[in-house]
C-alpha cells in the first residue's frame, strides 16, 4: 500500500469507527431519556404507560402508610395527587408535606410504582422538577380562580 | 483583624498575577530577559501570598471567626476540629480559594523544577498560568469573596453540611483540584508552544511527568470521592453517574487520552496538533466541572439567577479560556506540522484507536450531563439522563479500549506484524478466556456480563505478564539475570505496567459487585436474624448515642458465620443538632474478597422494629485498590529518571552554548 492509501484506511478506519460510535450513543441517548411529568398531567392521562418517567411534587400530608418494606404514600401539586408504591428504604429527608421525585412507572390501576425515590440532601431544598410542578399548578389554580372570578362578575 | 489581612493578600495575589500573566509574555515576544525573569519571582511571590489569604480562612475556622459570612455559614462551635479545618473548603467561595491555592502551588512547583527550560518557554508557561490565577482572583473577589464580614456578628455558625462530615470529604476536595488544577499545567505548556512556535518531541517530554501527575491526582481524588458515596451517602452504591461525578469523569477521560497521545508524540513525533488540542480540552473540562459543581447550576439551572453575576462571569471566563485558546490553536496548529509516517498496524494506530475512544467516551458523558441543563434553561421540558444510558454507552466503548490495552505495549512502533503479535499474545488470549470461565463458575454462576468483565481483566493481566516476560527473560548473548533484567527496568515502564494491572483489577471488582452482589431490605425486631450469602445478621436492639455536635441511635448487629461469630457492625441515624437533618451513617466491615454492609432505614411498628438494609458485596474494595494501583503507576511514570536526566544534559548543554555564545 502507497503511504496515502494507508493514511486513507487511517481516516476511513477513524470515521467508521466514530460513526458507529455516534449511532450507538445517540440510540442509547434516545431509548434512556426519562421524562418528567407533574401529577396534573398524570391525571390528564399525557404520561405513557409502561415506559419509565418521573413524577414529582409534594408528599401528601398524612398518606404515608409503611406495611413492613412496603410503604405507600400521595404525591400532589395541589390539584391533582397520584398514588404511589413503593417497596425500599426511604431516603432520610422524605417527609410527609416536603419536595419529592419518583421514578418509576404507572400501573394500569393508575398506581405508580416506584422503583427509586429521590429528596435531596439539603431541607430547604427542593428538587426541581417538584418545584416546577408546584409552579404549574400554581398557575393553574390562578388561572381557574380568575375565570372563577369573572364568571361570578357576569 | 485577621479576615482583612487574607483580603489583602488576595489583592496582592492578583496584582502580582496581573504583571506575571503580562509582562513576561511581552518579554518573550521582544526578547527582553529583564521581563522574562520576572516570572519566577512573581510566581513564588503568588504562592506566599495566596497561602497567607488560605491560611487565614482556615484560622478564621480554627477560632470560630462567626462574623466572617462564610464561616458562619459552614461552620459551627460544637464542629470538631478536622472538619472545621475541612469546612474551608466546604462551600463555593472557599473551594474557589482551594483551587486557586492548588493552582499557586503547581505554579510554584512549575517554577522551581523547571529551571532548565529556556528562558522564553518557561516565561510563557508560568504567563499563561498567571493569566489563569488573574481570573480565578476576579471572580472571587467580585463575586465570591470569603473574607466577607458579617454584621451583627451571629452566636454560632450554621454548621458544616453533615454530609461532609467526613474523613473522606477532608481529603477528597484537595486532591480533585490537585488533579484538575494540574491541567492548567499541560494546557500552559500547549499554550506557551503554540504561541512560540516551538512544538516538537522535546516539548511533549517536558509535558509529560506533569501531566501524568496530574493525571495521578485526579484519579485518587475521583476515588476519595466515589468512597465517600459508598460510605456515607449509605446506598452501597460506588458510583452513580450523577453529574457532579461526571463533571470529574470528563477532565479524566480527556487527561487518559492525553498521556497516551504524549507518548506517540515524544517518541515519534505524531500527533502535535492532536496532543496540542486535548490538552485544551482535558483543562477545559476541568473549568466547566469546577463551576458546574461550583456555581450550583446541577442543582437547579435556576440557581444561576439567583446570583446573575457570578453565572455571567462564569460564563465569560470560560469563553475567554476556552474560546481563546481554541482560536489560537486554529490559527497556529497547522504550522506545527503532523509528524512522522507509521503504518496501519504500529503502536501509534493502536494508540490512535485508545484516544478516538476515550474521546468519544467523554463526548457521550458531557451529551448526558448537558442536554438536560441545556433544555431545562430553554425552558423546553424537564428530562433526566440515568445510569443506564450511560450504561448502555461505556461498556461497548470499554471493551475494545481493554483490548487495545493488551495488545498497544508489545506492538513495535512504525510498524507491526499481525502474524507476529498474534503469536506472542496467544497463550495470554487462551489463559484470559479459560480462567474468566473458571472464576465464573467458581462464584457459582455464569453470566454474559461477568464473563465478559472478568475476561477484560484477566486479558489485560495476561498481556501484561507477557509483555513483562518479554522484558526480562534471558535471551541472546546478554546473560544477565531475570532479576537484574527486573532492576534495569524503567520506572515509566513499571508505572505503565502497575497502571494496565489497575485497570484490570478494577475491571474484576466492578464484574464481581454488579454480578455477584446481595442486598436485601428487611424488617427486623430485637432477636431476628436474617442470612445473606452465608453470613447471619442478629439484631441486637437499639441504643442511644450522643456525637460531639449529634445525637444518634445506634443499632447493634452481629453477624456470624457457621456459628462462630464474625464481627459486630452499628449503624446509625443521626440527627445534627444545628440543622436537624436526619442522616444513616452504614456500618461496613470491608475485607479482601467481600463488604458487609448494614444500613439503618426507618422505624415501624411505633419503633419496635427497623427497616434495615444488608448487603454483601463481594470485592468491592478491588475497585478503589484499581484506582490506587492506576494512580500509582501514573506516580511512579511521572518519576521516571529519563525526564531528570535528560534535562540535567539539557541544562547542561544550554549553559555550555551559552558559554561559548
Amino acid at each position: 500500500m502507497t503511504p496515502r492509501r494507508k493514511r486513507l484506511a487511517i481516516i476511513l478506519g477513524i470515521v467508521a469507527s466514530v460513526g458507529v460510535a455516534t449511532a450507538l450513543v445517540l440510540n442509547a441517548f434516545q431509548s434512556n431519556l426519562v421524562f418528567f411529568y407533574s401529577p396534573s398531567q398524570v391525571a390528564a392521562k399525557e404520561a405513557p404507560t409502561g415506559r419509565t418517567f418521573r413524577i414529582g411534587g409534594l408528599v401528601q400530608a398524612g398518606s404515608v402508610q409503611r406495611d413492613g418494606v412496603q410503604v405507600r404514600f400521595q404525591v400532589t401539586d395541589t390539584v391533582k395527587t397520584i398514588p404511589v408504591r413503593y417497596q425500599g428504604i426511604l431516603p432520610d429527608l422524605f417527609k410527609e408535606g416536603k419536595g419529592v421525585v419518583a421514578q418509576g412507572s404507572l400501573g394500569a390501576d393508575g398506581i405508580f410504582v416506584a422503583r427509586e425515590v429521590l429528596a435531596k440532601h439539603d431541607e430547604n431544598y427542593m428538587p426541581p422538577e417538584a418545584a416546577d410542578a408546584l409552579k404549574r399548578a400554581a398557575a393553574v389554580n390562578e388561572k381557574v380562580s380568575r375565570s372563577v372570578v369573572k364568571e361570578g362578575a357576569k | 483583624m485577621i479576615p482583612e489581612l487574607g483580603q489583602i493578600a488576595l489583592l496582592l495575589a492578583l496584582a502580582v498575577a496581573c504583571i506575571q500573566g503580562t509582562l513576561p509574555l511581552v518579554g518573550a515576544a521582544r526578547g527582553r530577559a529583564d521581563w522574562m525573569a520576572l516570572a519566577r519571582p512573581a510566581a513564588q511571590t503568588h504562592f506566599v501570598l495566596v497561602a497567607v489569604a488560605f491560611i487565614c480562612l482556615t484560622s478564621a475556622f480554627v477560632r470560630n471567626d462567626f462574623s466572617v459570612v462564610y464561616v458562619a455559614t459552614n461552620s459551627n462551635s460544637a464542629l470538631p476540629l478536622a472538619y472545621r479545618v475541612a469546612g474551608v473548603w466546604g462551600g463555593h467561595e472557599g473551594s474557589l480559594l482551594l483551587w486557586l491555592m492548588m493552582l499557586s502551588v503547581w505554579m510554584l512547583a512549575v517554577a522551581q523544577f523547571s529551571r532548565y527550560l529556556p528562558q522564553a518557554v518557561l516565561a510563557r508557561i508560568l504567563a499563561v498560568m498567571g493569566l489563569v490565577s488573574v481570573g480565578f482572583l476576579l471572580f472571587m473577589l467580585t463575586t465570591s469573596n470569603p473574607f466577607d464580614r458579617l454584621f451583627p456578628v451571629p452566636p454560632d455558625g450554621n454548621d458544616l453540611n453533615p454530609l461532609l462530615q467526613d474523613p473522606g470529604m477532608v481529603v477528597h476536595p484537595p486532591m480533585l483540584y490537585m488533579g484538575y488544577v494540574g491541567f492548567s499545567v499541560a494546557f500552559a505548556f500547549a499554550v506557551a508552544a503554540l504561541i512560540g512556535g516551538n512544538l516538537d518531541a522535546t516539548w511533549a517530554r517536558w509535558t509529560r511527568p506533569w501531566t501524568t501527575a496530574a493525571w495521578a491526582f485526579l484519579t485518587v481524588g475521583i476515588m476519595l470521592g466515589s468512597m465517600w458515596a459508598y460510605y456515607v451517602l449509605g446506598w452501597g452504591g460506588w458510583w452513580f453517574w450523577d453529574p457532579v461525578e461526571n463533571a470529574s469523569f470528563m477532565p479524566w477521560l480527556a487527561g487518559t487520552a492525553l498521556i497516551h497521545s504524549l507518548a506517540v508524540t515524544e517518541k515519534r513525533g505524531a500527533f502535535k496538533s492532536w496532543t496540542v488540542l486535548l490538552a485544551i480540552v482535558a483543562f477545559s473540562l476541568s473549568l466547566l466541572g469546577t463551576f458546574l459543581v461550583r456555581s450550583g447550576v446541577l442543582s437547579s439551572v435556576h440557581a444561576f439567577a439567583t446570583d446573575p453575576r457570578r453565572g455571567l462571569f462564569i460564563l465569560a471566563f470560560l469563553a475567554v479560556v476556552i474560546g481563546g485558546s481554541l482560536v489560537l490553536y486554529a490559527w497556529r496548529a497547522p504550522k506545527v506540522g503532523l509528524g512522522s509516517r507509521f503504518g496501519l498496524l504500529s503502536r501509534e494506530t493502536l494508540l490512535l484507536a485508545n484516544n478516538v475512544l476515550f474521546v468519544v467516551a467523554m463526548l457521550s458523558v458531557l451529551l448526558g450531563t448537558l442536554y438536560p441543563l441545556l433544555l431545562d434553561a430553554l425552558g423546553m421540558g424537564k428530562i433526566s439522563v440515568g445510569p443506564p444510558y450511560f450504561d448502555t454507552v461505556f461498556l461497548p466503548l470499554m471493551v475494545p479500549v481493554v483490548f487495545l490495552l493488551g495488545i498497544g505495549p508489545l506492538a513495535r512502533w512504525k510498524n507491526a506484524e499481525l502474524p507476529d503479535l498474534a503469536k506472542r499474545l496467544r497463550w495470554a488470549a487462551v489463559a484470559a478466556v479459560v480462567v474468566a470461565l473458571a472464576t465464573g463458575w467458581i462464584a457459582g454462576r455464569i453470566t454474559f456480563g461477568a464473563t465478559l468483565g472478568f475476561l477484560m481483566a484477566f486479558w489485560i493481566v495476561a498481556a501484561v505478564a507477557t509483555d513483562l516476560w518479554e522484558r526480562v527473560r534471558p535471551a541472546g548473548a546478554m546473560r544477565t539475570s531475570v532479576v537484574a533484567r527486573l532492576r534495569l527496568l524503567p520506572r515509566a515502564t513499571v508505572g505503565m505496567m502497575l497502571a494496565h494491572l489497575g485497570v484490570a483489577a478494577f475491571a474484576f471488582g466492578v464484574s464481581m459487585v454488579r454480578t455477584y452482589e446481595i442486598e436485601r431490605d428487611v424488617k427486623m425486631a430485637v432477636g431476628d436474624s436474617t442470612e445473606l450469602a452465608g453470613y447471619v445478621f442478629n439484631f441486637g436492639g437499639m441504643s442511644e448515642v450522643v456525637g460531639p455536635n449529634y445525637d444518634a441511635v445506634q443499632a447493634r448487629v452481629d453477624v456470624t458465620r457457621n456459628g462462630s461469630p464474625v464481627v459486630t457492625m452499628r449503624p446509625e441515624k443521626r440527627i445534627y443538632r444545628v440543622q436537624r437533618n436526619p442522616m444513616t451513617e452504614a456500618a461496613i466491615d470491608p475485607g479482601p474478597t467481600r463488604d458487609l454492609y448494614v444500613s439503618l432505614g426507618e422505624p415501624v411498628d411505633e419503633g419496635r422494629a427497623w427497616i434495615v438494609r444488608v448487603y454483601f458485596k463481594p470485592f468491592v474494595d478491588w475497585i478503589w485498590g484499581g484506582c490506587l494501583l492506576m494512580a500509582l503507576g501514573g506516580a511512579l511514570a511521572a518519576s521516571d529518571r529519563r525526564y531528570r536526566a535528560k534535562q540535567r544534559q539539557e541544562r547542561e548543554a544550554g549553559s555550555t552554548a551559552g558559554a561559548t555564545a
